[in-house]
């Protein structure tokens, strides 16, 4: 065990002694010499690369890429860790020229090292990428008004699924207001159905209860107040009321009992919605993909989605949306290649990407993807989903992604804390307001 | 004292009046034999000189006092991973003396510490006993059990967490979302992990006790229970200590079994201190802060492995066979 244990040591120890020795040698640029040479693309390497892989070889065959002489070769890396591979990266000479993020806070700290391009006066002067995407999804990536990153995935709303059979057999339809939402849980649970599943392990489920919650009951603005850096914004009201009406969801059953033993990522949260122990499920877009995955023959017949229901007295609208509008490229100040990687970029306006993210059952952010989604395995969802988005007064970007890093996992800890019971609704308040 | 003169002490040793203290004289009668053959040759094999220990110290003070001064310099600063470290004076230390966490980590830390050492030592001691007797399907049964102890600690916690699916895994219940039950489940799932590893240092200590001594016991009457507490413990004792430091310090630095079973949940209330150094560091990218925690976490560990050796004399121990 001493030997494990030292072993695991000298990792941590030896990661600390070349970030710090990269770090004091820091200044080379990404990869090989001006003119010529590969430009890396860094990317999250999950079931959706294959967009991307796509994207990288049509642009290394391109006449724009022989123009700017340079060939993009792309680093996937798998897994939830990116965020940290992509921070130890870009703090060594190894740095990517391109890559993946999620644009707000994700992002903040490599603008505020000027390690980010910043691409407002490139999108505003050229055509193929002012008017390639939804003015939404771009500004929503940006930070202070300016923008780093460009539209690279499909759209990813918080959307609330509903079992369309389960529905049908009890009687129900799905909620568009607060107290219909509740008359159905009483009645679901009468009927020995858990009526919502959650992940709680995973926290981000949970995260998306409050997104909504604050939302429909105080409005856009609450959150907006927060995620430009007055933490005095969580002593709104709307906090607090949301954080009251979680709590009493918890006490009434609605998520179940082992709610904060299911996970999300490890398959828990889903297969408890496909198989009809649970009628409901709050999650992102990818849940349609996922459960197209695990169990496509509920994906098909079964899944059904609306909008989070209206809050009685609440001053959100019902069409706002919450969620990760995308994601985004954004190019390190750093490269040698800025033309190669604006060039490359311009891909993911081009008719060819948006058809590649359609067939894989994305909705893209592309201002003309709406003529294209009938190519969708699911025209319909696609459709709603793409009409959400389009129509929505505010997108507020998920929570976790929009705050700074260092204020994200407390405020997830405390999130976690109150969905546990470990934490009242008002020691929740005063919690977050001591964030800095 | 010459060679030959330890050995003839040692003859009389043997031929004594002293057989609990059977072991220690059979040791010594080997060493009396190999120098009786050639007392010269003994003497020159001696202890290698200390380059042969050359390649081992770069390596650790490469790998592991470099980091370890870095990581304590790093603590003076503020650092998110880019750009360059900024100095910032004692900032984290007074950070994390005030820290809330800090005192509930080290709580749970000790609480897990003393709890794992519980559960493995008691396991592990007998288990261990019952695998040194040399019967087949004992023999057989030991190569099993070692299994564990070969698997990966992150495929372990990951199997361990679809068995504790509160839905669709072996022990329904939200053992996962409770203090206690979470508590609990890193526990077994270390002692699940690290349990064949002692009980094969128990095995070893086990065989290595004289026969002749359960022998005489026998012949006095002693029953199976008396000879278990009056022979096999004390025997044991020095095996006892080696695997208590180990697991003790080993303890110190348990993580990804907490990383992927709790995330240091449910709140904050099973994040030990590697657990917290990591947060910091790979979470919240607060380098200065992560390394003010790691070198804290230096300073604990070094100050209590030096404690135990100290009380439990393991740095004394006169034993030839070493670590017995």
């Amino acid at each position: 065990m001493e030997s494990y244990s030292r072993r695991r040591f000298l990792g941590a120890g030896a990661a600390l002694v070349s970030a710090a020795g990269l770090a004091a040698c820091g200044s080379g640029s990404g990869s090989g010499g001006p003119g010529g040479g590969a430009l890396t693309a860094m990317v999250y390497g999950d079931d959706a690369v294959k967009i991307q892989v796509t994207s990288v070889d049509r642009f290394n065959a391109s006449a724009a890429a022989k123009k700017t002489g340079a060939e993009v070769r792309l680093q996937k890396i798998p897994g939830s860790e990116y965020p940290a591979k992509l921070r130890t990266a870009m703090g060594s000479p190894n740095a990517p020229d391109v890559f993946f993020n999620w644009g707000g806070g994700s992002i903040k700290a490599y603008r505020d090292a000027h390690q980010l391009v910043d691409l407002t006066d490139t999108i505003a002067s050229d055509p193929v990428l002012k008017g390639g995407f939804l003015p939404s999804v771009l500004a929503a990536g940006a930070l202070g008004g300016r923008n780093y990153g460009i539209p690279m995935r499909g759209m990813q709303p918080v959307v609330l699924f509903y079992n369309k059979t389960l529905f049908a057999e009890q009687g129900l339809r799905p909620p568009a207001t607060w107290d219909q939402l509740l008359d159905n849980n009483a009645r679901l649970k009468k009927a020995g159905i858990t009526p919502f599943a959650l992940g709680g392990s995973d926290i981000w489920p949970e995260l998306m209860w409050l997104e909504y919650l604050v939302d429909r009951i105080g409005g856009p603005e609450v959150f907006d107040r927060i995620k430009n850096g007055d933490s005095a914004g969580w002593g709104d009201p709307a906090v607090l009321k949301a954080a009251e009406t979680v709590r009493r969801l918890i006490d009434d059953g609605a998520f179940g009992k082992g709610y904060s033993s299911v996970a999300y990522t490890n398959g828990g949260a889903p297969a408890l919605f496909a198989k009809g122990r649970a009628a409901m499920h709050l999650m992102g877009s990818w849940e349609y993909s996922t459960q197209l995955g695990k169990f496509p023959d509920f994906a098909r017949k079964d899944l059904g989605w609306c909008a989070f229901p209206t809050y009685d007295g609440g001053a959100g609208d019902i069409r706002n949306v919450v969620g990760n509008p995308t994601n985004y490229w954004s190019v390190n100040a750093r490269t040698s290649h800025k033309d190669a990687a604006v060039a490359f970029l311009r891909d993911c306006a081009s008719p060819a990407y948006t058809k590649d993210l359609i067939a894989n059952g994305d909705v893209p952010a592309t201002a003309g993807a709406a003529t294209l989604l009938d190519a969708s395995p699911n025209p319909a969802f696609a459709r709603f989903q793409y009409r959400m988005v389009q129509q929505a007064p505010a997108f507020t970007l998920s929570w976790d992604q929009a705050v700074d890093p260092s204020v994200q996992t407390p405020m997830l800890t405390e999130i976690n804390k109150l969905f546990v019971g470990k934490s009242s609704p008002e020691r929740f308040v005063s919690a977050l307001k001591g964030l800095k | 004292m010459s060679p030959t003169v330890t050995g003839r002490t040692t003859d009389g040793d043997r031929t004594g009046v002293r057989p609990q203290d059977g072991g220690r004289a059979t040791g010594r009668d080997r060493a009396g034999v190999r120098t009786e053959g050639g007392g010269r040759a003994g003497a020159r094999a001696g202890r290698p000189s200390t380059a042969w220990a050359l390649p081992a110290v770069l390596f650790f003070a490469f790998f592991a006092v470099a980091p370890m001064v870095l990581a304590f310099c790093l603590s003076f600063t503020e650092w998110n991973g880019l750009g360059d470290p900024r100095p910032a004076g004692l900032a984290n230390w007074r950070k994390l003396l005030d820290d809330p966490r800090l005192t509930q980590s080290l709580t749970v830390t000790v609480l897990l510490t003393a709890v794992s050492w519980a559960f493995q030592s008691a396991v592990a001691l007998l288990l261990g006993v019952w695998a040194a007797g040399r019967q087949r399907n004992r023999a057989i049964l030991s190569a099993v059990f070692f299994v564990p102890f070969l698997l990966s600690s992150t495929a372990i916690s990951l199997l361990f967490y679809a068995l504790l699916d509160p839905n669709f895994g072996i022990v329904r219940g939200d053992t996962l979302g409770t203090t206690s039950g979470a508590f609990l489940a890193i526990v077994f799932v270390g002692g699940w992990q690290f349990i064949p590893f002692h009980t094969l240092i128990y095995q070893g200590g086990a065989r290595q006790i004289p026969d002749v001594l359960y022998q005489a016991a026998a012949m006095d009457g002693a029953g199976r229970w008396r000879r278990f507490r009056s022979i096999t413990l004390p025997q044991l004792r020095n095996t006892a200590t080696t695997s208590s430091v180990l697991m003790i310090v080993g303890s110190l630095t348990y993580f990804e079994t907490v990383l992927i079973l709790t995330q240091g949940g449910p709140g904050t209330d099973t994040a030990i201190l590697p657990y917290l150094m990591y947060e910091a560091g790979f979470k919240n990218y607060d380098f200065g802060y992560a390394s003010a925690v790691a070198s804290f976490l230096v300073v604990a560990a070094t100050a209590l492995s030096l404690l135990l050796v100290r009380l439990t004399g393991f740095g004394a121990m006169r034993s030839t066979r070493e670590g017995m």
